[in-house]
Parts: C-alpha cells; structure tokens; sequence
C-alpha cells in the first residue's frame, strides 16, 4: 500500500527532505531539482506530490494525500480538518506585526496587510483593535513602503527582509515550525503505514535534537 | 451580487438520473437491512423551531440555516434527524414503550463556510434506539451500521470506537476542573496532538499524570487497548468505562463483525454532544468521515423525558462516492406511435408495464430530433402508418 505524501515546494522543501533521509528514507537526490509534480519511490512505498506550501494542507484534507508536511502558519490560516500529528522542529519562524519606526497607526483608517487574512484578523480582534486587513499574495513589505497599509502581518525567519525595506518588527504574534499532518481517514484506513512513518520521524526529530545540543 | 440563471443557493445541488439511481438503490439497500433488524422508518418536518430542536441539535449554531414564521419565531432548517427524533420521541412514541428503534433516510441541511461547492444538504440513513442504556444497544447499532453498509456493497471500511466517558474521567482525575478538562479536551476534538502534548507539558503535573495524558494518543488498535489502559486505570471511572468498551466488544464479535472495528480511547467526535461509547466510520476512496454515532444520554432530558439513546448515521452522497455508480440490470423501451395507431401502442405499454418494465410511450410529432432522442433508451418500438407497415 502506498502513502501518498504532500511536500511543500521552496523553503521548507530542503530541510523536510534531510529530515526523512535521517529518517531512514532512501529518497533519491535529483528529487529536490526535478520538475515533476508526481514522483514515485517504490522501494519506500511513497508517492511524493510537489505543492504549493499553502495547498498542502488541502490536499491533505481531502485525502489525495494520506499526510503531507505543512508550517504551523498554513494549519493556523487554513483551519483544515486534518490530524497534526508531529512538531517536526524545522523551518523555525514565526508571525509577526512589523511596520516603518516611527509610524502611528492611521487613527482613521487603520490597514494591515497581509497573506495570511485570517490569523491577522483574528489577532487584532483579539487586541480589540478594528483593523481592515487587505489580502497580498506576496512582496507584502512594500505595503508599507507604498502607502497601503502602516502595518504588515507576515513571517519573519531570519529579518534580513524587514531590515533591508527598513522595517521593524512590532509585535510577536506565533512561533511556528513545520508540522506532519495526516488525513482522517488515512489515519483510520493505513493506520499502520502512518503509525510506521511517525515513528522513524520521532527518532529523526530526536536524532537531530540531539546534535542540536552537541 | 449578481445571481447567475441558472445558479443555484450555495451547496444546494440537482440529482440527475444515474445519481438519483445510484442514490436510490444504496438508500433501498441499508434500509431494507435496517428494516429486518425491526426499525420503524419515520419522517419529521424540514422545518423546526430554532428555540428547541435548533438548540438542542449537536450541530454548531452558525451552521444552522435559519429563518422567521409569520409570528417573528425562529426557525431552522434540520441540521440533523436525532434531535427532530428525540423531540417525537419525547413527546408522543415515548407512552407506547422503551426501548423505541427508529430509522430514517432524509435530508439534513448545514451552512458550509468554506468553499461553497460542498453541499448543505444531503441525505442521511441512520437509525436512533432509544431508551436502552446497555452496552448491547451500542453493540446493536454499531453492528447494524456495519451490516447495512455491507448490504449497500461497501467492502474498504473501517469502524473506530472511542469512549468520551473514559477521557473525561481521566481528565478529570488529573485537572479537576472543568474548564482545564475542556481546554484538553478541545485539541483531541481538533485533532491536534502536537497541541495536546505541549499543553500536557506546560502543566506542572507529576510526571506520572503527565505520562497517562499522553498514554492516552497511543492507545489505539483492538481488545488488547482495553487491557493496555487497565494496566494504568486509578480510578473507578476510568475502569468502568473500559469495562464497558470491553463487554462491547465481546457483543460486537458475536455479530462477527470485529474485522472491520478499531479502539481509539483518544477520539472525540464532539466537545460535549456524547455521553459514552461514540464512534466514527470511515472507507477508502473518499477522503472524508462516511458517517458517525454514540450515546447522547443527555439529548431527551432537554425535552423533558430524560432517557439514555444511541444511534449512527451515514451520509448517503459520501457512501456514493465510495461504491461508486450502480447499475441496475433494468432497461426501459420507447415506444414511438402516430395518430392512427395510438391505441394499440398504448395497449402495448400498457401490457408491458404490467410486467414490471420500464416503457416510454412517444407520439411521434413530439420528438425534434429523432436520433439524439432514441439513443438514450436500450430498446425502441415504432407502431408506425397503417396497421402491419413499419413493424419495429
């Protein structure tokens, strides 16, 4: 029986797949470079699918694929009925509120940009603050730059981006890594495949842990 | 906004024929098997009141369609049919004597707030029997479920039973308060582990406590879980409930369906709508929950005739998509006439329609395009001119 596995494509792409070569995983090295969408691994029994780090947890939730590697930023903005099975520890980010120094808000029309609409608006609601949050698809540092908004809720890795568009970090909203996810009904109907895969994840994790702190 | 013509409310759809077929035969199917298990079928308004059944249903509140009557009261569209169920039950089935066993095949309506396509309305098969606390009412319906789904030609399928009982007295035994068990409780129901085992954690617990938490996600897989959490049990809650799991499944395994069922003491289907045994039912090819059930001993007493129940429904478009289209091995005849044969024609419509077949009786000016019109039947007649000519 094969496992189909979502993997996203970019940034976390890299660190996911060092992660299950540690795990025991004889992944081959053109996978990370190859244009293919659908790539085969036979003698794993794994079906890897190629995708973009927000659609992951789709595919995932609709059970085209059985588990899939999504950030903790895509669970929270996509609210998807998946199992999050495992804190993989990689990719290690978080959300933050960044702006221009010295800009107040736009006591008015106070606007927040942002690619990811529901954890921004959740947060400000939170704050009791009425903001609008407008939607971008990226490149969302030159909204401040431009006049779109005064503020910006995005992810904030290294800060290298902030700092060179000149912009400060405001406030911390969620520390997020990658995490494992598996559909509900493969979690019931391949359960034991799963249950496997979890395992030689956990001791990847802790392997890597480990020479962490060494 | 703008409706298109021939647009449609959002997650309402059409059944066309082939589906309406395959609808039919699968609903036909589970019924028939519900039926010999001595189910009475009943039907309930779509309308209810908002104020009873609308708050009594274990469906969330911005799920429920809701609309007004002529006097300003609110109503809704059933989100589900146990809390229309119980409500009859309550009120009227309940002088003719417990325990009642009663079924339905109907239509359910849900607002759906992501993406629109999924339908807010479709059909459920279930049964509700009520008024029998023992564990052979769980093992009865979770069996019947397996039979009929069976019946309707489902083989790739899996049947998981979790015990709410069991969790909350766990959790109770270690956090005392409702509203930390709740919290806890809350990440089981979204299924978010990384969630429950932080959170466990953070708690300044002794580590044997926190190790019974997180026991609590790997005791997963047959009979041999409720030995497994035996071995850990402190209290007598938590024995009670394993017992309980346990005598079910020795009832399950003498409907010899045991093959098909699996034990999750971490599954939580709903933050507080089941009371005891609960379970979920899932198969291949559809990547979402088929259909669910469990004990809701609460549900009666909120119309005043406090009763324990149990139940399952299965949603019949996801069971669809599971089997896949059926054919049935029927065809239907056109029998195209004109004018000066149409008694004849009729006679033998008439005859064969008699016999149970399925036949079209065509004049022949009604038809605008003769080959597109007579493709879609399996046989064609023409009783044609005069009497003799034109013979098929």
């Amino acid at each position: 029986m094969m496992l189909t596995v979502a993997m996203p494509k970019g940034r976390i792409f890299t660190e996911a797949l060092v992660l299950l070569k540690r795990a025991g995983y004889d992944i081959p090295d053109d996978l990370e470079h190859s244009r293919k969408l659908m790539i085969d691994v036979p003698n794993e029994q794994l079906r890897f699918i190629l995708a973009k780090p927000m659609d992951v947890v789709t595919y995932v939730e609709h059970g085209v694929a059985d588990v899939g590697i999504a950030g903790k930023d895509v669970l929270l903005e996509e609210e998807r009925d998946v199992y999050e099975m495992l804190d993989l520890r990689i990719s290690p980010c978080y959300l933050a509120v960044a702006g221009l120094p010295n800009t107040r808000v736009h006591p008015i029309a106070p606007r927040v940009a942002t690619k990811y609409p529901n954890i921004a608006s959740t947060y400000f609601r939170e704050q009791g603050e009425q903001v609008e949050i407008i939607k971008l698809n990226g490149s969302v540092e030159l909204a401040p730059l431009i006049g779109l908004a005064e503020r910006i809720v995005d992810i904030v890795s290294t800060g290298r981006t902030l700092k060179e568009n000149g912009l400060i970090e405001l406030e911390r909203i969620v520390h997020v890594t990658s995490r494992f996810i598996v559909n509900p009904v493969s979690y019931r109907m391949q359960d034991r495949a799963i249950e496997h895969m979890v395992d030689r994840l956990t001791y990847a994790i802790e392997k890597a842990g480990e020479s962490n702190e060494n | 906004m703008r409706v298109f013509m021939f647009e449609k409310p959002l997650g309402m759809r059409d059944t066309l024929p082939d589906v309406y077929k395959t609808k039919r035969l699968l609903r036909e199917a589970m019924m028939a098997e519900i039926e010999t298990w001595g189910y009475s079928f009943i039907e309930t308004p779509t309308l209810e009141y908002d104020e009873t059944v609308g708050k009594a249903s274990a469906i969330l509140d911005q799920q429920l369609f809701k609309l007004l009557d002529r006097e300003g009261h609110t109503l809704v569209l059933r989100p589900d049919m146990t809390a229309p169920i119980a409500r009859l039950a309550a009120s009227k089935l309940y002088e003719e004597g417990c325990p009642l066993r009663l079924a339905y095949a109907a239509n359910v309506f849900r607002a759906q707030q992501r993406e629109g396509g999924r339908p807010a309305e479709f059909e459920q098969v279930g049964v509700e029997y009520i008024g029998d606390g023992t564990m052979y009412a769980d093992a009865e319906v979770i069996s019947l479920m397996i039979f009929a789904l069976k019946r309707a030609g489902l083989r790739d399928f899996t049947v998981t039973i979790g015990h709410i009982g069991y969790v909350d007295a766990l959790f109770f035994d270690i956090l005392r308060q409702e509203q930390r068990v709740e919290t806890l409780r809350r990440f089981l129901y979204e299924k978010n582990y990384v969630g429950y085992r932080e959170h466990v954690k953070s708690l300044p617990l002794s580590s044997i406590d926190r190790d019974r938490l997180l026991r609590l996600l790997t005791l997963r897989g047959g009979k041999e879980v409720v030995a497994e959490g035996k071995a850990y049990a402190t209290t007598e809650a938590e024995r009670r409930a394993l017992d309980e799991l346990e005598q079910l499944w020795t009832y399950v395994d003498q409907y010899g369906v045991t093959d098909m069922v699996k034990l999750d003491t971490s599954l939580v289907s709903h933050m507080s709508y089941y009371t005891g045994v609960l379970f979920e039912v899932y198969a291949k090819n559809v990547g979402f929950l088929l259909g669910n059930g469990g004990r809701y001993d609460e549900l009666l007493a909120k119309f005043h005739r406090p009763s324990p129940a149990t139940g399952f429904s299965v949603r019949l478009d996801r069971l669809m998509e599971a089997i896949g289209e059926q054919q049935r091995g029927e065809k239907t005849t056109c029998i195209i006439f004109s004018q000066e044969r149409f008694t004849e024609a009729y006679a033998k419509a008439a005859e064969m329609r008699r016999k149970g077949e399925n036949v079209v009786l065509q004049h022949i000016a009604g038809i605008q395009n003769m080959d597109q019109f007579t493709a879609s039947f399996d046989d064609v007649v023409y009783v044609l001119g005069k009497r003799g000519k034109d013979e098929q």
